[in-house]
């Protein structure tokens, strides 16, 4: 009987084991170290690159609070356990990393902790456009870290053996793309690719349109206006022309490509310079130069951003003050972001830091020494006014990859598609239980 | 003639060994039946741990539903009326269908002749080629996806360069007209190794003598193995059907791989399972995710058991 009991307890203690691993996983694996072990210990999911030496200087200038950082995965591989957390009840991290665009579809789930009483010394740190991001209603969600003002990436080398003019407007870029192929170039001017999501987004935008608003559970959807019918014809017919490419990108062979040659110009993010110079396959005597985004002719110029991401203070956090105390403070010094600048190439939205001559003056290598902050960049995020994405961004994403596949295979016309996108998601918006408008 | 004699002849001995050892509980003691159950504790833990309840508690989700106005109430059966008229659900379920009457006949003939080939050379070369043939089924199935996801690229992948030899451009092996036989290599590559190791065990478990008489009655290699090898492995070849058939209707790692790098081929909802995984994990549908992924479970049931309804006769399930 007695050796019953034994095994019996054996078996329950394995299982005790097996239940506390998946519990405690999140407090036991910090990829840092901690300086002051008596501190209050704040867990922190996040992927920046070299992140790891802006939590030890964090750390190292902190008394009271330390960090215990934990990758758990970039983008959905993070959002994906932290959905599982939030439907949990437990598991989340005290401060996340968040991308700008995914904020809103958390703030409904209660997810995160309102960070108005916390902000009101640090708010004038951060643009308009910037803090109105992070914002639903009346409070703030997240401390904006970096942004992605939207330029134009181009090949000099290329443009000036095919004697194309840099193109300012988009129907001189049409033009440019045209006369590229005319000139005997293997080059395309550019790709728009099936999953491009906030890209083709953002140049909906760019031309005047306004896809939701959102007050509480009230929600417009607005996606099959003038504007994205005026965008999506625009790239259809380059598209269609073969003046454009369609393949996806954030795979191994679009960025090969945004290197090799095969496009003469990318309309890109302020953080994708960063990574352009470590993409494998690039053809040599490449000369890489920053300019503006081009503009629709006869409109007011306006600027977009894609990307970019935030801190957010989860409503799982034990100790919100401390919480709250990271995720200010983590990035809001100059000496994190000269680290954050120099090794993992964020484009800065602190105030203190953008606007220093340290920053707007540098010098990029990779440019032939273009200073593309003070040319191109800060101009665009100058000039950004904010954009409100919808609560069911992912959901919005996936039938906005559908409509610009199903227009590029010359399955549906611009119309059809916008028309299919806006049913689908105002379908689900209402199945959600959001009333719209 | 030749081939129902010998197959009555070799099961029958199988079926009387089955069915002695039935009787032996009902002497048992108290006491022993109380040391069987603690044998079984550790295997009954993990299960009612990791299966059962997350199955229950799964199946409570999908009889809910929770929307951002009206927060968490019972529909009942509402989300599973819903999967059964979602377009894009039944499109799935369509879709890995199809997939399945494609893939397992070109899953059978390889892993089959690959088996039948090996089982009649007996040299060196076979057994690394039994080898080789199996080794797909060692990579794990990300790992062989995103090789493939290489392998498929038009840059960088070996279609280019042979289409190259003949001025050819490269073929979009991802494109939404080729996907799904893209998929088809994928799986019948990783999977036909593992049928043909079960096809051969059973192979070299058929008693030579069989073949010697069957020698003498004249038949040839080819007879042999069409009339005699192949209906006395029937029950082998129809449980690696079903393996075969619940694995793919329950299709998922390969599409969800090639997913980035094919936007335009493989959708959100390309099988019932990505479906449900998007439903769950990037829109937070948690209740009508579980809902679609039992319905999924209740097509996956259904469609095995009429496949052994029909195959009762050849699986040896039935006496």
């Amino acid at each position: 009987m007695k050796k019953i009991l034994a095994t019996g307890g054996v078996a329950i203690m394995l299982a005790a084991t097996l239940s506390g691993c998946s519990t405690g996983a999140a407090e036991a694996s910090c990829q840092n170290k901690i300086v002051n072990s008596a501190a209050t210990v704040v867990n922190v999911w996040a992927w920046y690159p070299e992140f790891e030496s802006v939590v030890d200087l964090f750390n190292n200038t902190h008394d009271k609070v330390q960090v215990c950082w934990t990758n758990v995965g970039a983008g959905n591989d993070e959002y994906t356990k932290f959905s599982t957390a939030i439907e949990a009840g437990s598991g989340a991290p005290d401060v996340i990393m968040l991308e700008t665009e995914v904020v809103q579809s958390y703030i409904p789930r209660d997810a995160l902790a309102d960070l108005t009483s916390y902000t009101a010394d640090i708010k004038q740190n951060y643009s308009e456009g910037a803090w109105a991001d992070e914002s639903s209603g009346a409070g703030v969600y997240a401390i904006p870290v970096d942004g992605g003002p939207v330029g134009m990436l181009y090949r000099k080398d290329i443009f000036d053996k095919y004697g194309i003019a840099v193109p300012t407007t988009w129907e001189e870029y049409a033009a440019a793309a045209q006369a590229l192929k005319d000139a005997g170039s293997t080059s395309m001017i550019t790709d728009f690719a099936g999953n491009g999501r906030a890209y083709q987004q953002a140049l909906f935008a760019q031309a005047g349109s306004i896809p939701y608003t959102v007050d509480g559970t009230n929600v417009t959807v607005d996606l099959n206006d003038a504007a994205s019918l005026k965008v999506l014809t625009y790239w259809q017919d380059l598209v269609s022309k073969g003046l454009v490419g369609t393949e996806d990108a954030s795979t191994t062979d679009y960025n090969t490509h945004l290197v090799d040659g095969t496009y003469a110009s990318t309309i890109a993010a302020a953080w994708l310079p960063g990574y352009l110079a470590g993409f494998t396959g690039a053809e040599s005597g490449a000369v890489w130069q920053a300019a503006p985004i081009p503009q629709w002719a006869g409109e007011t110029p306006k600027q977009v951003n894609i990307g970019g991401s935030a801190f957010s203070v989860t409503s799982q956090a034990k100790d919100k003050d401390a919480a709250a105390t990271v995720a200010k403070d983590i990035f809001g010094t100059e000496e994190a972001w000269k680290l954050g600048i120099e090794k993992a190439a964020l484009f800065p939205l602190w105030k203190p830091i953008l606007t220093s001559s340290y920053f707007t003056d540098r010098a990029y290598d990779f440019f032939g020494g273009q200073q593309i902050n003070k040319d191109v960049f800060l101009a665009a995020a100058n000039d950004y006014s904010g954009f409100q994405v919808s609560p069911f961004q992912n959901l919005a994403y996936d039938k906005l990859t559908e409509a610009v596949n199903s227009v590029s295979s010359g399955a549906a016309t611009p119309a059809d598609a916008l028309a299919t996108y806006q049913k689908a998601v105002t379908e689900y918006a209402t199945s959600q239980g959001y009333t719209v408008k | 003639m030749l081939s129902s004699t010998i197959e009555r002849r070799s099961v029958t001995p199988d079926r009387a060994f089955l069915k002695k050892p039935g009787r032996l509980g009902s002497g048992v003691s108290a006491r022993r039946a109380r040391w069987g159950w603690l044998f079984v504790a550790p295997f009954a833990v993990f299960l009612v741990l990791f299966l059962l309840t997350p199955l229950v508690y799964a199946f409570i989700l999908s009889l809910q539903n929770k929307t951002v106005a009206t927060g968490t109430h019972w529909v009942g059966l509402d989300n599973y009326a819903k999967a059964f008229t979602d377009p894009l659900f039944l499109e799935g379920v369509w879709l890995v269908v199809r997939f399945s009457i494609i893939l397992i006949p070109i899953q059978m003939l390889v892993s089959l002749g690959a088996a039948l080939l090996l089982d009649s050379i007996t040299s060196r070369f076979s057994k690394f080629s039994r080898l080789m043939i199996f080794v797909p089924y060692a990579v794990p199935a990300v790992i062989g996806a995103l090789m493939w996801g290489f392998l498929y690229s038009p840059s960088f992948g070996p279609a280019a360069e042979v289409a190259g030899w003949f001025g050819l451009n490269a073929p979009q092996l991802l494109s939404p007209d080729n996907i799904f036989g893209s998929l088809v290599n994928v799986v019948t590559w990783q999977w036909a190794g593992y049928y043909m190791i079960i096809i051969y065990a059973a192979l070299q478990g058929i008693d030579t003598s069989i073949y010697e008489a069957a020698k003498i009655d004249g038949a040839n290699a080819w007879q042999t193995a069409l009339r005699i090898k192949i209906p006395m492995i029937s029950s082998s070849l129809v449980l690696i059907l079903v393996f075969a058939l619940i694995g793919t209707l329950q299709f998922f790692t390969e599409p969800q791989i090639l997913r980035s790098m094919a936007s335009g081929s493989i959708t959100a909802s390309y099988t019932p399972n990505i479906y449900a995984y998007t439903l769950a994990f990037s829109y937070s549908q948690f209740n009508y995710a579980s809902a679609i992924s039992f319905a999924l479970g209740l097509v996956v049931f259904v469609g095995s058991y009429i496949f052994l309804h029909f195959t009762r006769k050849k699986s040896g399930l039935n006496s």
